[in-house]
C-alpha cells in the first residue's frame, strides 16, 4: 500500500508527514506529532475525547483520515495557551471546577472555544447541544456549562 | 466546622481551593498510560473469543506471524510454561488469564499478538484464526443455581454446583417471625441489570523489564498500585520476580470509578511479554474490550420484604439475593465481605429485625461485580430499602417522605448499633429530608401533581434517604488478600518551609493532589499551594490499599492529619527552643507558635522548619516530616435525601427529569467545590443507570451494550442541572470529622428516579419497575392501564 | 479501532471519482464525510481497497433556489444545512431533523450525499427526501439520471446507484403557499439512531383540505418506508383530529420494523403511529391549518 507525503499546519506550525492511508488523524496527532493532549476513548465515534479543530471546525479526530487533513490547519488542546496566555475557557475550566479526570477535557475545550467563536453568549441549551457530541463521565456537566458562560461573559462581556 | 479557620492564603479546610492539578490538564499535558512512549516499545492486541462457552480446538497464528512486523503470538500453553495461564482473584477465587482449551465468556481472552507497531499489531490480531467448538451456555443465574444444573467449573475439583459463594448476615428466625407478626408487608423483586463504569480512559499498561536490572516497572490504570504489585510478587514470585523489584506507576488515570481495581489478564500477559521478550509491551484496551470483558457492576437479583405495623412503623427487613458474578469471582471486595457492605440495606431506618443473604453463581459472563461507584454493594443495598420503602408507602396510602421521617433513626440515637451489625458513627436524617423538601417545595409539588392528574398528565415526586458506609476499614473487620485495608500518609517539610506529601491512596479525578494539601496546610499552616502532593508510584509512596469505594478522605485524609500533628508536635518543641521558652507557653494558630499573651513574639511554621535543618534543640533528631498509617476505628456514614421530580410523555413513555435535588451530608468539607463536582457526577452516574445504560445477554450469550453504539452513557443533553446542598454532621470517630462523599450520588440517585416514575404511574396501579426505565417499559405499563396517546 | 489497509486516493473532479469507481469497481468506496463509512472500516465490517475521497469537491457543496427546486450538493456538510436559512425557512422537516442527527460534531462532517447514499434506513434524510418528493441526481460515465427519491431505495444498504455512480445533487421542489412539513423522533438518547421516526410533507388547498401529503417512516423496515396509504388516505381531506389519527394508524402499519434493543415491534410501531399524527400536527400548523 502507498504511503503519502501530507502538509498539514497544527496549532499554527507547518508539519509533514508521510502517512498509511489507513492512519487515523489521531494518531498522526498523537503518536507522529507527539502531541498526547488529544485523547482516544471509544472505537464507535461517540465520546468526542479525540476532538480537533479541523479549519476552524471541531470534529472527532478518530473518524478522519489523517491524508483528508492534507492542507488543512488542525487546532489541538496544546495551542489554545498562546505567548503564555491561556484561553478563557481553559481559565474558565479552572474557575468552574469543569474538569475532575482531564481526559475528556481537551475535547470538550476544542469544542467550547469553536462555539464561543461562533456564538459570542450562548445560551444554557446551546451550550448542552455543542458539547453533546463530548461524553463526560466525571463532572455530571453542570460545571461545564458554567464555565462555559464564564468565559463567554470574560471574553464578549 | 462552620468558619474557616485558615486565610485564603494558607487555604485550608473549607477553601474551594482551585485545583492543583488543573493546570496540566487544560493545557492537555497530562500524563496518561497511552501517552507513554519508551525506545523500542512493542504493541500488544488481544483475541478475545466470539462465544460465551467454547471449547479451543486450535488456534492457527500462522497467517498473524507472517506480517511483517508481529513478533510473538501468546497463549494459554505459552503461559502454563511458566504457571500464569491462571491467577488467583481479589476474592480468593482464580481465573484464567489465557485458555488452554475452554473459553467461558464473550470477549474472554483467547491470546494476544506482540508486534512493533500499533496497527500491526491490529492487523495481527485479525489474522489470527481460532477454531471453536461450540459448548452449550448457562446465561441466566436462575438455571445456574437450580439442583443438577450442569457444573460450569470443571477446573474446581469436587465441585457440584454453581455458587460461588452464600453469604448471609442477621437473625432469619427473627425476621422471619416479625414479618410473619406484622400488620403489613411489602414484596418485591427489584433486579439491577449489568452496568459498566465506562470512564473515558480504557485500561491499559506498559510493562517494562529491565533484564539487566532484573526490575519490572509498570505503568498501569490502577487505583490500587501497592495492592497489584504484592499481587505480582506472589502470584510470580517462582518466575523470579521479588517485591523490591517490582514498581508499579499509576500515573494520570482518566477516570477509575472501580473499573481500574482488578488485575486483569491483559496486565499479566504484558507483564509476561516483557519479562520475555525484555523490551516494553504497552497493552491499551479499546472501548469493546472496556465494556464486554472488564469488571462489570450490579447483576443483583433481590427479593426484598419489609414488614410494618399499620401506623407505617417498621419492623422486619428480608433480602434474598441472586448474585450473577460471571464465570469467576473477580470483585474486588474485602475478603470478610463477599458481598460488600450489602448488610447496610437497613438503610437510614430503626429495623429491630434484619436477615439479608446473598447467592453468588457462576454463569458464562465476564466475572466483576463490584464497580461503578458502588461503596462495596452499597448500590444495590440502598436501591432495594429505597424502593421497597415506597413500595410500603404505596401499599398504606401514606405520603413517602412521611414514612421516611416517621421511621429516621433519630439524631439522639447515634452511635446507632443496626440490626445487621454496623454501627453508624452519626447522622440526622430527618434534617437532610426537610431541607430537601423546603428547596422543592415538597407542598406545592404535590398540589401539583393533583392538578395535573385531573387533566391526565403524569407527574411524579420521587424521594430517597440513603445512609451510605464509607472508608473501609478497620483492620478488624478489613483485609483484602489479607492486606489490612489501612492506609497511609507520608509529609516531609524541607528547609524553606515548603513541603512534599505521599499517599497509599490513588486519585482518578478527585482532586487529592489539592484536598491532601489542603489538609496539611490546614493542620500545620503551610499554604496548600505550598505542599506537593503524590500518589501512585510504589517506590515512593507509602503502602496503602488504594481509592475507591469512597475511602480515601476516611483513611489516608486521617493519616495525612495525624502525620502533620506529628509534625507539628515536633514543630511546637522546636518553637519553644527557638523562642527560649517552654512548649507549655506556647499556642498555635494555623501557620505560628505564639508565647501566650505576647502575640508578637512568635515563630511560623517555615521557620521551625529552617531550625529542623539549622539550630535544633539538643538531641534532637535533625529534619522535619512524620508518617502515619491509619487504622479507622470505624466506618464513616454519609448520608442524603435526594428528591426528584419527572414529567412522563404518556403518548412514548419518556421520562424528563424535570428537577434533581440533592441534599448530601459528607460531616465536615475540605473542599466544597471538589464536593459538589463529585456529586454532579455521581448525579450523571445515577441517572445513567437509573435511565439509559445495561449491559445484557440473549440466551446464546450475544451480548448488547458492549460498545457505545448500544450502552448509552448520558449527554449534556441528557443531565439536568442539578440542585446541590448540604447539612453538616461530623464523623466524632474521624481527626477532622469528615466522611468521604465520592460515590454517595450514585447510591442515592437511581431510587429517587425509579420512585418518581412509579409515583407518576401509581394511579394507574403501577407499583413497581426496574432500572433502566427505557421508554417501552413504561409505555407497556401505560398501555396495560390503558393509557395511552 | 484499527482499519485494514487500504489505497486512498483524492478525487480532484467528479470525472476523477468517476474514473476511479469504473476502474476498481466493488472494490471502491466513495467517502464523502465518512461519518458512517470510516466507523464501519475501523470495526472491520466491511473492507475495500480503494477509497475515492470526494470530500474535497467543493462543486459538490452548495444550497440554491432556482426554478421551483431547493437543490443541495450531495457534498454539503450536515452542519451547512443546519445554519442555512433557506432550508430553516423552507423546510420545517429538514430544521426538525437536522439538529437531531448524530452530534455537532459528526455533522461538523456528515454529508446529505452520505446520510442519503448510504441506504441505511436508521438515517434521517431518507424518509424525509421521499416525504418531500425529492428527486436524486446520479452521474456516472454515461452522464447523469435523476431519480425520484421513493425509488432510490431497494434494500437494506442497497440504493439504486450503480457501482461507477456518485449520487452529486439532491433536487426538492419549493412548497407551494400553505404548506408545512415537520421530523418527530423518538430516540433513546441523544446520538442514537432513532427507535421510530416520521417525516411529514403537507400542502392544503384553499379551503384547507390536503393537496398532498409526503409521508415517509425512518428504521421501520430495511428501507425507509413511504406511507403511501396514509397519504392516499389524506388526500382531498381536512385534517381533522379523527383524521390524523386514522392517517397515522396507516402510516404505522406501513412499517415494518424489527425487535431490537431499541424497542420490540409492538412498540415501534407505536410510536410510529404516535409521531405521525405528531408530525401531521405540526406540518399542519406550519401549513397555517387549524
Amino acid at each position: 500500500m502507498a504511503k503519502h507525503k501530507i502538509s498539514v499546519t497544527v496549532n499554527g506550525a507547518a508539519r509533514e508527514a508521510e502517512v498509511e492511508s489507513r492512519l487515523l488523524l489521531v494518531h498522526l496527532i498523537r503518536e507522529v506529532f507527539r502531541l498526547t493532549g488529544t485523547h482516544v476513548g471509544c472505537d464507535t465515534s461517540h465520546c468526542g475525547v479525540c476532538t480537533v479543530l479541523l479549519d476552524g471546525q471541531p470534529v472527532k479526530s478518530c473518524t478522519v483520515l489523517a491524508v483528508q487533513a492534507d492542507g488543512c490547519s488542525v487546532a489541538t488542546v496544546e495551542g489554545l495557551e498562546q505567548g503564555g496566555k491561556l484561553h478563557a475557557v481553559q481559565e474558565a475550566f479552572t474557575e468552574k471546577h469543569a474538569l475532575q479526570c482531564g481526559f475528556c477535557t481537551p475535547g470538550m475545550l476544542m469544542t467550547t472555544s469553536a462555539l464561543l467563536e461562533r456564538n459570542k453568549s450562548p445560551s444554557e441549551q446551546q451550550i448542552r447541544e455543542a458539547i453533546s457530541g463530548n461524553l463526560c463521565r466525571c463532572t455530571g456537566y453542570l460545571n461545564i456549562v458554567k464555565a462555559v458562560q464564564y468565559a463567554a461573559e470574560k471574553m464578549h462581556g | 466546622m462552620d468558619k474557616l479557620r485558615t486565610d485564603a492564603k494558607i487555604c485550608g479546610m473549607g477553601h474551594s481551593m482551585k485545583r492543583k492539578e488543573d493546570p496540566r490538564f487544560i493545557r492537555g499535558k497530562g500524563n496518561y498510560v497511552d501517552d507513554i512512549q519508551l525506545p523500542g516499545m512493542l504493541y500488544m492486541d488481544i483475541v478475545r473469543s466470539p462465544y460465551a462457552h467454547a471449547r479451543i480446538k486450535k488456534i492457527d497464528t500462522e497467517a498473524a506471524l507472517k506480517i511483517p512486523g508481529v513478533l510473538a503470538v501468546i497463549d494459554g500453553p505459552t503461559l502454563e510454561k511458566y504457571k500464569l495461564h491462571w491467577m488467583p482473584t481479589i476474592s480468593g477465587d482464580t481465573q484464567m488469564v489465557l485458555p488452554i482449551d475452554e473459553v467461558m465468556y464473550v470477549a474472554q481472552e483467547v491470546c494476544a499478538v506482540i508486534a512493533t507497531e500499533r496497527y500491526i499489531a491490529a492487523d495481527g490480531a485479525d489474522a489470527v484464526e481460532v477454531d471453536y467448538e461450540p459448548l452449550p451456555v448457562m446465561m441466566d443465574p436462575l438455571k445456574s443455581i437450580a439442583p443438577g444444573a450442569p457444573v460450569l467449573r470443571k477446573d474446581k475439583k469436587d465441585k457440584k454446583d454453581n455458587i460461588a459463594f452464600h453469604w448471609e448476615a442477621g437473625d432469619r428466625a427473627a425476621t422471619d417471625r416479625a414479618l410473619a407478626a406484622s400488620d403489613v408487608v411489602a414484596e418485591q423483586h427489584v433486579y439491577l441489570p449489568r452496568l459498566h463504569v465506562a470512564s473515558m480512559e480504557t485500561c491499559g499498561c506498559v510493562a517494562d523489564f529491565n533484564s539487566a536490572e532484573g526490575k519490572l516497572t509498570v505503568y498501569m490504570t490502577t487505583q490500587a498500585p501497592h495492592a497489584v504489585r504484592t499481587v505480582f510478587a506472589l502470584v510470580a514470585g517462582h518466575v523470579g520476580l521479588s517485591e523490591e523489584r517490582i514498581r508499579i506507576v499509576s500515573p494520570d488515570i482518566g477516570g477509575g470509578f472501580g473499573g481500574k481495581v482488578p488485575v486483569y489478564p491483559g496486565y499479566v500477559i504484558a507483564v509476561a511479554a516483557t519479562v520475555v521478550i525484555g523490551k516494553p509491551v504497552k497493552w491499551i484496551e479499546d472501548r469493546m474490550e472496556n465494556l464486554q470483558a472488564d469488571s462489570f457492576a450490579r447483576d443483583y437479583h433481590m427479593k426484598v420484604s419489609l414488614g410494618a405495623q399499620k401506623d407505617g412503623t417498621m419492623t422486619a427487613l428480608r433480602i434474598k439475593t441472586i448474585a450473577d458474578h460471571g464465570y469467576t469471582n473477580a470483585s474486588a471486595n474485602p475478603m470478610k465481605y463477599p458481598a460488600g457492605l450489602f448488610s447496610i440495606c437497613t438503610g437510614s431506618y430503626t429495623l429491630k429485625n434484619a436477615f439479608c443473604e446473598v447467592d453468588a453463581v457462576y454463569t458464562h459472563k465476564p466475572p466483576g461485580g463490584v464497580a461503578y461507584r458502588c461503596s462495596f454493594r452499597v448500590t444495590e443495598a440502598v436501591h432495594a430499602i429505597e424502593r421497597v420503602t415506597d413500595v410500603l408507602a404505596q401499599k398504606l396510602g401514606m405520603d413517602p417522605a412521611e414514612l421516611r421521617m416517621k421511621n429516621f433513626i433519630q439524631p439522639g440515637q447515634f452511635p446507632y448499633k443496626s440490626a445487621l451489625g454496623w454501627e453508624y458513627d452519626s447522622g440526622n436524617y430527618p434534617a437532610a429530608l426537610k431541607k430537601a423538601m423546603a428547596i422543592v417545595d415538597y407542598e406545592k409539588l404535590r398540589k401539583e401533581q393533583k392538578e395535573r392528574r385531573a387533566r391526565g398528565e403524569l407527574m411524579g415526586i420521587g424521594v430517597c434517604s440513603f445512609t451510605e458506609i464509607v472508608g473501609a476499614g478497620p483492620s478488624k473487620d478489613f483485609d483484602i488478600l489479607g492486606i489490612k485495608m489501612f492506609d497511609s500518609a507520608e509529609i516531609r517539610v524541607h528547609p524553606t518551609g515548603k513541603a512534599i506529601a505521599r499517599f497509599g491512596t490513588k486519585s482518578q479525578g478527585q482532586g487529592h493532589e489539592t484536598t491532601y494539601a489542603q489538609i496539611v496546610a490546614e493542620e500545620l499552616g503551610i499554604p496548600a499551594s505550598d505542599v506537593q502532593v503524590e500518589e501512585g508510584d510504589t517506590d515512593t509512596a507509602p503502602y496503602g490499599l488504594g481509592t475507591y469505594a469512597s475511602r480515601s478522605t476516611p483513611t489516608s485524609g486521617a493519616a495525612a492529619a495525624l502525620a502533620a500533628r506529628k509534625i507539628r508536635a515536633k514543630a511546637k518543641t522546636i518553637a519553644a527552643h527557638l523562642l527560649e521558652c517552654s512548649e507549655a507557653d506556647l499556642d498555635w494558630v494555623p501557620g505560628k507558635f505564639f508565647i501566650k499573651g505576647v502575640p508578637d513574639k512568635f515563630k511560623t511554621i517555615q521557620e521551625t522548619a529552617f531550625a529542623a535543618y539549622t539550630n535544633l534543640p539538643q538531641g534532637m533528631e535533625p529534619g522535619m516530616e512524620a508518617t502515619h498509617y491509619y487504622d479507622p476505628p470505624n466506618l464513616t456514614f454519609p448520608f442524603g435525601s435526594y428528591i426528584c421530580v419527572v414529567d412522563i410523555d404518556r403518548g412514548t413513555g419518556e421520562v424528563k427529569v424535570r428537577r434533581f435535588v440533592a441534599v448530601d451530608d459528607c460531616g465536615n468539607i475540605i473542599n466544597p467545590m471538589i464536593v459538589d463536582g463529585q456529586i454532579h457526577g455521581g448525579l450523571a452516574q445515577g441517572i445513567g443507570p437509573a435511565l439509559y445504560e445495561e449491559i445484557g445477554y440473549d440466551e446464546e450469550g450475544n451480548v448488547f451494550g458492549g460498545s457505545f453504539l448500544d450502552y448509552y452513557v448520558p449527554t449534556a443533553l441528557e443531565c439536568p442541572n442539578w440542585e446541590t446542598d448540604k447539612t453538616t454532621t461530623p464523623s466524632p470517630h474521624h481527626p477532622f470529622g469528615a466522611k468521604g462523599v465520592g460515590e454517595s450520588a450514585t447510591v442515592g440517585a437511581p431510587p429517587p428516579l425509579a420512585n418518581a416514575v412509579v409515583d407518576a404511574l401509581s394511579h394507574l396501579g403501577v407499583t413497581h419497575i426496574d432500572i433502566p426505565i427505557t421508554p417501552e417499559k413504561v409505555w407497556q405499563l401505560l398501555k396495560k392501564a390503558g393509557v395511552a396517546e | 479501532m484499527i482499519p485494514a489497509p487500504f489505497d486512498y486516493h483524492r478525487a480532484g473532479s467528479l470525472e476523477e471519482a468517476i474514473g476511479l469507481l469504473s476502474r476498481y469497481k466493488a472494490d471502491a468506496k466513495l467517502l464523502s464525510g465518512g461519518m458512517s463509512l470510516l466507523p464501519t472500516l475501523k470495526l472491520r465490517l466491511g473492507s475495500f481497497g480503494h477509497l475515492v475521497d470526494i470530500s474535497r469537491i467543493a462543486s459538490l457543496e452548495y444550497i440554491k433556489e432556482e426554478k421551483g427546486m431547493v437543490r443541495i450538493g450531495a457534498g454539503t456538510r450536515q452542519c451547512t444545512l443546519e445554519r442555512s436559512e433557506l432550508i430553516r425557512s423552507k423546510y420545517g422537516v429538514l430544521a426538525d431533523a437536522v439538529p437531531l442527527i448524530a452530534d455537532p460534531l459528526v455533522r461538523n462532517r456528515g454529508t446529505i450525499g452520505g446520510n442519503v447514499a448510504n441506504g441505511d434506513p436508521a438515517n434521517d434524510e431518507p424518509a424525509i427526501i421521499i416525504a418531500l418528493g425529492a428527486e436524486l441526481v446520479a452521474r456516472g460515465p454515461k452522464g447523469e439520471r435523476s431519480i425520484p427519491a421513493n425509488r432510490f431505495y431497494k434494500d437494506l444498504f442497497v440504493t439504486d446507484l450503480k457501482a461507477d455512480e456518485i449520487l452529486v445533487e439532491l433536487r426538492i421542489p419549493v412548497p407551494p403557499p400553505r404548506s408545512g412539513s415537520a421530523y418527530r423522533k423518538l430516540k433513546r438518547k441523544t446520538g442514537d439512531f432513532a427507535v421510530a421516526a416520521v417525516a411529514v410533507q403537507l400542502t392544503l388547498d384553499a379551503k384547507g383540505a390536503v393537496e398532498r401529503a409526503g409521508i415517509a417512516l425512518t428504521n421501520a423496515a430495511p428501507t425507509p418506508i413511504e406511507a403511501v396509504e396514509a397519504s392516499k388516505f389524506l388526500a382531498g381531506k381536512t385534517p381533522s383530529e379523527d383524521v390524523i389519527a386514522k392517517a397515522s394508524r396507516l402510516a404505522a402499519d406501513a412499517g415494518a420494523p424489527s425487535a431490537d434493543r431499541r424497542g420490540s415491534v409492538e412498540y415501534k410501531r407505536e410510536m410510529a403511529r404516535v409521531l405521525a399524527a405528531r408530525a401531521l400536527r405540526a406540518a399542519l400548523e406550519r401549513a397555517g391549518g387549524k
